[in-house]
């Protein structure tokens, strides 16, 4: 055990340090208030630059134009990126979770054709999984697609895609065999989103927002050469996107929250409880504690998972614990946030008296929303339940 | 950046594993907890041939010279086999403070014999206010004698020597001095007894002042830590075994979700705790600026984890869980001690606020 940083690892910082305080924009401070549809070509143009320098996919082989970065290695980059409020890149979930799945999957064909244009932010990926009866048993879904004449015609909705009003491609998980038990009748598309017959609607959240759409897949024509993976074989594909989503993800949260919980002391001493400030209140003082706590064990459970998914060579159902961990933390740290700021922590925005630009309010909700999107905490206990503990399935 | 185990430190756990699984099974820590003193000469020898009581101590002194995260690997699993008697507050608890405050002399005198397995040794805090704050500490030493009484001193019947928290200094008495006298508290943990200890006019050996003794605390506290996971490891274990293998409604109960996800929480706790255990001990061990804190967040979690563990555990074993032949109890009163033991959870997270509220910052290492 040895918590410092090794050479290399600090070789990877000084290197990605230094390429970033050459490189990243003074003016996103300016552009992140304004809504997506705005700043998405900024963010483009953003990631074109990392891709420029090497550093917009530093997970990836490099043969794939990675840097083939070890998970601490990745954890500092985006601890760096974090540090400088770097703007996200645009293409995350390209980035993120469906290119290391092509790389996984992909055909020579596919990956040549992809992989470059995921990196350059030149083509924008979606994820087409969940369906309006298939959420937490996505391996439900009745997305089909029949063979016609060399193409898979697909007829279905889906929901809850991130990035569906801006996506040219979409990862689409499909029934291919009704026959089959329902994991195995699966597979997985690689969809041009200007096929004729896909529609996409935004999908109003309940903080009021549209991040997620609904795609309608009215027969849509895809080519064959587009099935990733095997035939029937698209839940194991769809599964191994999905221990990307809960390997990487918690390591860029942990400097959300840990910039979350400072500001949040920073407010505590500046507004009034029982005649003193509110950081001198024993009950607040005990929550911002019990919060300040769970904070960095969050940080520790995941630099544990990273050596221990190092040692094993697969992202596992340990992911699990993060997701539950970091999601009803985030909560907890939100309802606080509430009690202390009372009714001020209501306003919304657009209200003049609003504290940090509506930023609580806007927690508060949007973060209900933590425990069940990337695979609800019912989910995750049963993963845990079954595959960590060896429980039998109950479900 | 490596937070995982080296082969050393695996070999130690492994080995520490099979050993108290062999010499110290539950029907031993059945026998012991209904004598006295919950302690055994012949199983104290063995921890000392195994170098155990000697772990973190210098060589110099018959110590085996290794780190904080080896005595905490070993710690774990004497909490998992919920070893009773002296050994922690000989050695995670005494040991550090002898080891912190005493000068070479008197290393020679008490922290040998500990290594080499002859002397047993506490330390005394506690008076009746009952405050884990050192600051509220009330004796004091007049001329190398003490006065006074401290109560909830662990194992102090079966200590040669009873290190003492005075208001200014850290002293040495010899148990066996005119002026001692040791009576027995009857508290929940029957596997780690505690003492009224009166002091009239006992000769004390000064060891050291007591801010001295503050990092030796967090070391015995990150300590208490990891015995604390280990009964959470055993608690979870057990629980999941009998969820297996329990019928009602024609199915196993760890088949219902009521069930598992308990058991899912209860593993989700025991791993948090762990982390935060083998951090602390890490951060003591490098003294990084944030390892009182690192200590703090532990305890916090680890705390009120032990206790919900338990609770937990209990509740899915049923009517079976309530019984006094079942093993889990045991744990659940270790747990409950050990809460309290060095300050709860909410004792701790005062303690935190001071360190991250109070002053500027205490920002976690990087990445």
């Amino acid at each position: 055990m040895d918590l410092n940083l090794t050479r290399e690892e600090v070789a990877f910082r000084d290197e990605f340090r230094s390429w970033l305080a050459s490189n990243v924009p003074n003016d996103w401070s300016r552009w992140r208030e304004k809504p997506l549809e705005e700043s998405f070509s900024y963010l483009r143009a953003w990631q074109r630059r990392l891709h420029e320098g090497g550093w917009a996919a530093v997970s990836w082989p490099k043969e794939y134009g990675g840097r083939g970065a070890t998970l601490m290695q990745q954890a500092i980059f985006w601890e760096e990126m974090a540090r400088v409020e770097a703007p996200p890149m645009a293409n995350a979930l390209g980035l993120g979770l469906i290119g290391p799945t092509i790389i996984a999957y992909g055909t020579d064909a596919q990956k040549k054709r992809f992989i470059p244009k995921i990196l350059s932010a030149e083509e924008i990926w979606c994820q087409g999984f969940s369906e309006p009866n298939a959420g937490s048993d996505l391996a439900a879904l009745q997305t089909e697609a029949r063979l016609d004449d060399g193409d898979y015609v697909v007829n279905g909705q889906k929901v809850w895609t991130s990035y569906g009003w801006v996506g040219d491609w979409c990862e689409l998980v499909v029934r291919t065999d009704p026959a089959a038990p329902k994991h195995k009748g699966l597979t997985v598309l690689l969809v041009d989103m200007k096929s004729r017959g896909v529609e996409v609607r935004p999908l109003r959240q309940m903080t009021g927002e549209s991040e997620f759409n609904e795609l309608f897949f009215r027969d849509v024509r895809v080519p064959i050469e587009n099935v990733l993976g095997k035939v029937n074989d698209g839940w194991n594909v769809a599964v191994s996107t999905l221990m990307y989503e809960r390997g990487s993800y918690g390591a860029r949260l942990h400097l959300l929250f840990k910039r979350n919980i400072s500001r949040l002391i920073e407010l505590a001493r500046s507004v009034p409880r029982n005649g003193r400030s509110a950081a001198e209140d024993p009950l607040i003082r005990q929550k911002l504690a019990q919060c300040f706590a769970e904070i960095e064990i969050m940080r520790l459970n995941q630099l544990r998972a990273f050596s221990r998914i190092t040692a094993t060579g697969v992202p596992g159902p340990e992911g699990s614990i993060q997701k539950i961990f970091w999601s009803e933390l985030n909560q907890r740290v939100q309802q606080l946030a509430q009690e202390i700021l009372g009714p001020y922590g209501h306003l919304l925005a657009a209200d003049p008296h609003a504290i940090d630009k509506g930023l609580w309010s806007y927690g508060y909700l949007r973060t209900r929303g933590n425990t069940i999107e990337a695979g609800t905490s019912e989910v995750q206990r049963n993963i845990i339940g079954h595959f960590v503990l060896g429980l039998p399935r109950s479900y | 950046m490596e937070f995982g185990l080296n082969e050393s430190q695996e070999i130690l756990r492994d080995s520490a594993r099979s050993f108290f699984s062999g010499e110290c099974p539950m029907s031993e820590v059945r026998r012991l907890m209904a004598t006295d003193s919950a302690y055994d000469s012949s199983l104290w020898r063995k921890l000392a041939d195994q170098g155990y009581t000697g772990i973190i101590f210098p060589e110099e002194y018959g110590g085996v010279g290794l780190g904080q995260v080896e005595l905490i690997l070993l710690m774990e699993e004497a909490g998992r086999a919920l070893l009773p008697g002296p050994f922690f507050s000989t050695v995670a608890l005494a040991g550090s403070v002898i080891d912190a405050l005493a000068t070479a002399e008197q290393k020679k005198n008490y922290l040998a014999p500990i290594c080499g397995g002859e002397a047993r040794s506490t330390v005394a805090i506690l008076e009746v206010a009952a405050s884990w704050e050192l600051e509220d500490i009330q004796m004091a030493a007049a001329s190398g004698k003490l006065s006074g009484e401290k109560l909830f001193v662990p194992d102090a019947a079966v200590a040669d020597w009873i290190v003492v928290l005075t208001r200014n200094g850290v002293f040495l008495v010899d148990k066996k001095s005119p002026g001692v006298r040791i009576s027995p508290m009857f508290s929940m943990d029957l596997t780690r007894k505690l003492y009224a200890v009166q002091f009239d006019n006992a000769p004390a050996e000064r060891l050291g002042d007591l801010a001295g003794a503050k990092t030796a605390m967090d070391i015995a506290t990150a300590a208490l830590v990891a015995e604390m996971v280990g009964g959470m490891q055993s608690t979870l274990d057990r629980t999941v075994e009998y969820a297996k293998t329990r019928k009602q409604f024609g199915k196993t109960i760890g088949s219902f979700q009521a069930v598992q996800h308990q058991c899912a929480d209860m593993y989700l706790e025991t791993e948090s705790s762990r982390s935060a255990a083998y951090y602390a001990a890490w951060a003591l061990e490098e003294n990084v600026p944030d390892a009182r804190a690192a200590v703090s967040i532990a305890k916090i979690y680890a705390s009120d984890a032990g206790r919900t563990v338990g609770n937990r555990g209990i509740q899915i074993h049923g009517g079976m869980g309530f019984t006094w032949e079942n093993d889990l109890h045991l744990y659940y009163r270790r747990a409950k001690a050990s809460e309290t033991t060095f300050g709860d959870a909410t004792f701790h997270r005062e303690r935190l606020a001071r360190l991250a509220i109070d002053s500027a910052s205490v920002a976690g290492t990087s990445a």
